[in-house]
């Protein structure tokens, strides 16, 4: 199994967060996997936590919400509407219930190539603070995170010795 | 993970070069798109100079490349190099990444299953 690049593309003063994946299966199938509560469970995540879906209603007026619990027991639940379901285009509201009032609005569209498929999703934040804080809060956590490990190892001498 | 004596090489240099606060918020504003060495420097109370000499410092360490558009020369991450050392940098785009790959995942089972 092949992996393809993400790209995130996040321009500075903007409030847009676009991310283009293509994924080497037919786009119904894609569609599914993105549609079908039980499949959408398996995958969806911001991380490896534990996922448990309380409604998916992936219809034009239908619901979602999602919540992730992290091995300390943190609860992050997300939800939003689903505005058009089809398979070439899906619009739905986002909020993390973390940062309640700040809601985006993600368009994702499946593009059929060749039997292969590309996944384009644009989120339009209500503000660029809104998009900064988004996607700052998670890169600060892991620059500082990652410093933490970079001591760890460089204390370790693991770097030199290439254990 | 064994590593090769060049892995090493480069993975110090990459180190040295993020030790640098400067040079650290440049590689997270790059992780959100390309930009020159005047947009990279706005942010910064510090010359255009200075920010382009960080710059070099991330060039030499392989984690960034220019290229040459027209009269701007936009500075890129570089994603080879990066794959060693991002764990830790754009947690953004490695969740992204991860739930995608369990998305191929499920596809793949969902192929099989057809």
């Amino acid at each position: 199994m092949s992996t393809n690049p993400t790209h995130i593309t996040a321009p500075v003063g903007t409030p847009f967060i676009e991310v283009v994946r293509e994924f080497d299966a037919a786009i119904g199938l894609v569609f599914r996997a993105s549609t079908d509560p039980d499949l959408v469970s398996q995958w969806l995540g911001p991380r490896e936590l534990t996922m448990r879906v309380v409604e998916f209603d992936a219809r034009a007026g239908g619901r979602y919400r999602y919540v992730h619990t992290a091995s300390d027991g943190a609860e992050y639940a997300f939800h939003g509407v689903f505005h058009t379901v089809t398979e070439a285009l899906i619009i739905q509201t986002f909020e993390f219930e973390g940062a309640p009032g700040s809601v985006s609005l993600e368009t994702r569209t499946l593009d059929d190539i060749g039997g292969r498929t590309r996944m384009r999703q644009n989120a339009v934040f209500p503000s660029v603070a809104a998009r900064d804080e988004a996607l700052g809060a998670g890169m600060k956590h892991g620059i500082t995170d990652s410093m933490d490990r970079l001591a760890e190892l460089l204390g370790s001498g693991a770097v030199r010795q290439g254990r | 993970m064994a590593r090769t004596p060049e892995e090493h090489d480069r993975l110090d240099r990459a180190f040295a070069a993020l030790a640098d606060p400067v040079r650290r918020a440049i590689i997270a504003r790059l992780s959100t798109g390309p930009a020159t060495v005047n947009e990279l420097a706005e942010p910064f109370p510090i010359t255009v100079q200075a920010v382009s000499q960080h710059v070099q410092v991330l060039e030499q360490a392989g984690l960034v490349t220019r290229t040459r558009q027209a009269q701007r020369r936009p500075v890129h991450l570089d994603p080879a190099a990066l794959e060693a050392v991002t764990a830790w940098i754009d947690t953004y785009r490695l969740q992204a990444e991860r739930s995608y790959r369990r998305l191929d995942a499920v596809l793949e089972k969902l192929k099989e299953e057809q």
